[in-house]
Order: structure tokens, then sequence, then C-alpha cells
């Protein structure tokens, strides 16, 4: 039996909860929270948030470090008690049903967290017994197998080199085949090779079913997902598809480009000052202009499109225009 | 100076730096030290406790040992004998006993240290001049804990009966004692610390074993993986208690086979059951070093945790000083104490051969205290990041 059917079963059994979940056995939505609230101490790290995710997604949670990222992953395992705020992971009460939601979801944590002085092998025969795995040897084989790892199933795994380790995690977490993984930060620190086949690994298992909530601060994973959600200040600021995202912050961008370098940061500064110019953003040698009133922006920045030397284009604005427009945004309000 | 040509730095600079950069590791140092509260705790709480602890509860020259009499005649020169031995402030009767099978039951199960027996006839023995024997039989396998008392013997014989008329007056005293030292009779200290020394060193390598076992998946950040994965804490505990048992059998084993060998102290009980309570015993401690697991909040904590439990073991528990000479609160504290228990469970079967219905009580604690440390460690078990 798969752990998905298990799963199934475990919840046709739960009759507290209503009948509708014995007809289908899998909820069209994987995770479905509002108004999670979470302090630590004086400090509000998650305010009144609201998420829906939809099963076989893979839903991409941006935001700054600091942002309540880990905290709002955390209160979806159980790991955490949200101080407000209710939801549903899996079909599985945040709240009240963690130890089945341990037994469904596969969450890769921040800093690595297997056991270093264990071998690869070693530390995902273990992880197959938690769960219960009939024969742990054989899945680890299994798994061994599919991440790549033949030859090394021997090696410490904190011996690994930091795509390696990652693979390994998410291996891990995927050994006992949950139907929703949770993953922290997966690819920071790793190269740009060991991410896009991290990326491809994680698209291969959303294509098999799973959905995958993956946190992460890279703006070209976000191109990758289904869905994002962007969160600063413990505050969920948008979410959508990528071109959703970017349509609602209704930004207006222009791309300036000078050959002097010199020139053209000394024209950022004076920009940014300008009423109507909510954002300036270098990028290589050019600058991002925006704004979100068209006339304003326009009108601010009438004297410098005729200037020798500078070249404005209009543009769109990039998704990460716009988080760093949400972001300022959202300082004005929270901070 | 000019930058053109940077001078090599002077010496007095280049000592300045080093003294600079020292200042900084020990500001530095200063602040995490600060930072780390029970570590800050610990360094005024553990030499005021222990000093006023052990300055107190510790005596080597113990009195008011326990004392069973065997009275086979009732006299009055047979109750002054006892009053003497009481005066001496060695000896306190707390048993009266009617026959000799109870007399050595209590030797046996150690309520006593001492049993007298003023045999038969012995107020007319002394008036015939006859100079009859108390006998004063002594567990002897605390030889510091009889030593001082059988001393004392030799003035009450001056002494006991000067008052009493119709004792003949003689050179020599009118009666004598016959010490009869059990289960140690050459009095050999290595025959008593060398199955103590099974004890201790248990305690303190279980201790550490367990104490840090929690704190290190913690520190090293597994913790956080484990919770999110479904074990309960009971299974986690008992994971990390099992493989160590093992190791705590093996170090036994060890241990026991060099008393044997080369100290040759005797086994005079059973094996098997020294072994399964030796079991019981190393559980006890893992429990114990486990629950410190689940309170410190990282290895640096659980150590000294472990530290401050390692010392009132060695010292409160019979091990290095008499536990009968304890004052009472002291003592106390040592029956909390597994090692107490132990050291008389190991002590009893290897010297007296005693069998398990003597050691009930030791064997009781020990399950109880096991049991309570589980359930602390259990309830105190952090299942969330909270």
């Amino acid at each position: 039996m798969t752990l998905a059917q298990d799963g199934a079963q475990g919840r046709a059994h739960d009759n507290a909860q209503g009948g509708a979940r014995d007809i289908t056995p899998a909820p069209v939505i994987a995770i479905d929270v509002r108004g999670l609230s979470k302090s630590f101490g004086s400090r509000k790290v998650v305010r009144d948030l609201s998420m829906q995710v939809k099963r076989g997604t893979i839903y991409g949670f941006l935001g700054p470090n600091g942002s309540g990222k880990t905290t709002t992953i955390r209160m979806l395992t159980g790991l955490l008690t949200p101080d407000e705020g209710e939801g549903t992971c899996l079909g599985y009460n945040i709240r009240t049903e963690a130890d089945e939601i341990k037994r469904h979801v596969g969450y890769m944590t921040q800093r690595f967290s297997l056991y270093q002085d264990l071998s690869v092998r070693e530390n995902l025969e273990f992880v197959a017994r938690l769960y219960g795995i009939d024969d742990p040897a054989a899945a680890a084989r299994a798994m061994v197998e599919r991440l790549g790892l033949n030859g090394r199933e021997e090696q410490l795994a904190g011996e690994l080199s930091g795509g390696w380790k990652q693979r390994l995690a998410l291996g891990a977490c995927t050994l006992p085949n949950p139907q929703l993984l949770l993953l922290d930060e997966p690819t920071a620190g790793v190269d740009p090779k060991a991410r896009r086949e991290f990326w491809n690994e994680i698209h291969a298992l959303a294509a098999q079913g799973l959905t995958v909530l993956v946190s992460t601060h890279y703006m070209d994973e976000a191109e990758r997902c289904h869905e994002i959600a962007y969160i600063a200040y413990g505050v969920l600021l948008a979410h959508g598809t990528v071109p959703q995202v970017i349509a609602q912050a209704h930004l207006v961008t222009y791309t300036v480009s000078a050959a002097d370098s010199h020139v053209l940061m000394q024209l950022g500064d004076e920009l940014a000052a300008l009423p109507g110019v909510d954002m300036v953003a270098p990028f290589g040698s050019s600058l991002h202009v925006s704004g979100r009133d068209r006339a304003a922006l326009d009108a601010a920045i009438a004297p410098y499109r005729t200037r020798a030397g500078l070249n404005w284009t209009p543009s769109e604005a990039t998704l990460e225009d716009v988080f760093i427009d949400l972001m300022s945004r959202a300082q004005d309000n929270f901070q | 100076m000019t930058a053109a040509a940077p001078a090599e730095p002077s010496r007095a600079s280049r000592r300045g730096e080093f003294w600079r950069r020292s200042y900084a590791m020990t500001v530095k140092e200063f602040i995490q030290l600060k930072r780390d509260r029970v570590s800050f705790a610990m360094i005024i709480m553990i030499p005021l406790l222990q000093l006023l602890l052990f300055g107190y509860a510790i005596n080597t020259n113990p009195r008011h040992l326990p004392t069973a009499v065997l009275l086979q005649e009732n006299s009055d020169v047979g109750r002054s004998i006892l009053r003497a031995l009481e005066n001496t402030q060695y000896f306190k009767v707390t048993h009266v006993v009617r026959n000799e099978r109870e007399f050595d039951r209590l030797l046996a199960n150690g309520s006593v240290l001492f049993a007298i027996e003023i045999p038969a006839n012995f107020e007319r023995d002394l008036r015939r001049g006859d100079r009859p024997a108390i006998l004063v039989a002594s567990d002897a396998t605390d030889p510091v804990a009889a030593g001082s008392a059988i001393g004392a013997l030799n003035g009450v014989l001056q002494t006991a009966l000067r008052y009493d008329h119709g004792i003949p007056e003689t050179v020599l005293p009118p009666f004598e004692f016959r010490t009869h030292a059990r289960y140690n009779p050459a009095a050999e200290t290595s025959l008593n610390i060398v199955p103590g020394l099974v004890g201790t060193i248990l305690t303190m390598t279980m201790l550490i074993f367990t104490a840090l076992s929690v704190t290190r998946e913690i520190e090293r950040g597994t913790m956080e993986a484990l919770l999110s994965m479904p074990i309960t804490p009971v299974e986690i505990m008992l994971g990390k208690i099992v493989p160590y048992i093992l190791v705590g059998f093996i170090q036994a084993a060890l241990i026991l086979s060099i008393g044997i060998l080369l100290f040759g102290v005797p086994l005079l009980g059973s094996l098997s059951l020294l072994a399964m309570l030796s079991t019981l015993f190393i559980t006890a401690n893992l429990a114990i070093g486990y629950t410190f697991s689940t309170l410190a909040q990282n290895q640096l904590q659980a150590m000294q945790m472990s530290l401050m439990f390692f010392l009132p073991n060695i010292l409160l528990s019979g091990f290095m000083f008499p536990f009968a000479g304890m004052p009472v609160w002291a003592q106390w504290i040592g029956e909390a104490l597994p090692l107490t228990h132990y050291l008389r469970i190991v002590r009893s079967i290897m010297l007296k051969g005693s069998s398990f219905p003597d050691l009930y009580f030791d064997t009781a604690m020990l399950a109880g205290l096991t049991l309570f440390a589980m359930a602390v460690a259990v309830t105190r078990f952090r299942r969330t990041l909270d």
C-alpha cells in the first residue's frame, strides 16, 4: 500500500469531519488557512495570513529574509501553534491533527537536518523505518538510485557537497510518499546547475500529483512555479500566477540606459527623489524606473527623456520590480 | 608615514594589537556568558550549594549508628552497659530483637550496622568474676563507618560499671566485648570501594551519554526534522536509552571482572540478580540524564546539570563517606539518589551474599526514580518549536 492510499483511508475513518471527504478522498485544496498570526515575544512575525494551495501545483512562497516564510511553513506542519487563525493541511486541522499532517507531509527544513554522522543509506533507512515502510533497505536503495547517489551510499551525509546534501534532504522527505511537500529555501547556497536539477526533480514530483510549497528568495525560481505568493513583514502582499501578480501591481516601467555608469548612478539618485517615481532599480548597465501612476511618472521623467546620452524605452515591469515595490509599500505600512 | 612607503609597524604597535585582539575576544566571551543565564546561575549555585550541602553533611566520624540489641537476659548491668554504649553517641539502639535469626537478618539487609548480644546469665557470671563476653557484630562492608565505633568500645569497658555495686574489683575489666566484623573481617577498604566504583563509574558515564542526546539534536538542527516526522516523545526517549543500556552493561561487566580478578572482591550472591539490578540502575541513570537533556537548552547546560547531580551522588550516597554518619536531612537527599540504592545492592550481593528479599526497598526505589525521571522527561519534551 502506498502512503497516499493510507492517507485516504485515514480520512475515511474520520467521521467527525463529515461525509464530504469520503466521496472525494483527496480534497482539491491541499493547503487552506485563514487569518494565521504568530508572535514571538512582542514581535509579530506573521499577520493575518490566508492562503490556498491547489493540489498538484508548485506554489512559490517568496519574500525577503525574516519575512515570516519559515514561521508560516512551521505552522502548516504543526511545529508551531498559531496565535490566531485556522486552517487545514491536506484536510487535517493544523491545530489538532498535527500527527496526521506529519504522516502525510514531507518537510524539508532550511538548515540541513539529516544526521551528518550517518551515511546516505543510513539516513534514508532511518526515515523509512520511522514511517513504518516495510522494507527500509529496499526503499533506501530505490531512493539512492532515484537521486543518482549510486556509489555514495556509504558516504557520510556531512561530507556531501551543498547540492548533494539538498538532493539527499529532498529524497529523505519524499521517501515516505507524502502528498504535500513543504520546502523551506531548498536551494539557498546551491550552485546554478544543482539548482536546475533540483527544480527538475520538483517538477517531476508535481507531475506525479504531489503538491509542493517551496519558499525561496530567488526571483528566477518564482518563474518556475505554477503560482506564487509574496510575503513581507509577515503580511501576504500578493498571490496568483506570475503574470497575474505583475498585472495586479499596475506598475509602469521605463528602462533607461547610458554609456557612462557614473552618469547613470547619479541619474538614479535624482530620479528616486522625484514625486511619481516609486522605484529605481539598477539592472546591469541600465535602470528600471517605475511608478504606480502613469501620468505622474511621465511628468516626472519628461525633463530627462530628452537629455543627451540617455536612452529611454518603455518596458514591462519584472517580477523583481513588483516585489521591490510591494516591499517598499509594505515598509511604509508595517514598519 | 606616507601612502607610498607604508612603514613596518613598530614592535610597540604590534604588541598593542595583540592586547586589542585579546581584549576583543574577552569582551565577546563575557557577553556570551551573560546571555547564557543558566550557566551564569550555575557559576554561583554550584560552589554555594555544594559547599553548604557537603560541608554540613559529610562526617567521617559517624555517630548514632543504627544498632540492634539482642537481650538474652534482662538485667540492670546489661542495661547499664547499653546506656554506656549509647552515651558514646556512636551507637543508637533502633531495634530490640528476640532471637538470633532476626539479629542476623537486620545486619544482612542493612537495617543496622551493629548488633549487640548480651548473653544469658551475664549478670551472674559478672558477679562471679568470670568475665563474660558481649558479642558486638558489625557490618564491616564499610570499614570506615564501623571503625570509630569499635574503638569507642574500649572506653565503655572501663567506665560502664563504675557505679554498679557488687562487681568484683579487679585489674582486668569485669567483662569483655567480643567484636565480630562480618562480611569483611580483614576490613579491607578495597572490598568496599570496588563494588562502589561500579556504581560511581556507571553513574558518570550513563548520565553524560543521554544528557547530551536531545540538546545535541537541537544544536545540530536535526530536531526540527525529527519533530516533523511521525515519532512520539516516548519513542524518541526509548530509542535514545536502549543502546546505552547495552553499553552500561558491558561497562559494568568489565569493572566487576576486574574487581573480582584483580582486587579479589568476592561475589557471594547471585550473579544473575546482580546483573538484573545493575540493568535497572543503568536505566535509572540514563533516564535521569535524558531528563536533563530535555530541560537544558544546550549541551553546556546539560553537562553542568549532570555535574550538579553527579557530585551529591559521590558524596551523599555512602560511596565516599558513611551514609549512617550523615544528618537526617542529608540522608533524605541520599535516598533520592540512585547510586545510594545501587551501592547497597551491589555491596550486599557481593559481600553479604544477600538475596532479592533483602533488597526489595532499594529495588523499588530504583524503579521509582526511573519512572519518575521518564515521566518528567516525556512531559517536558517539547513537541513543537513554540
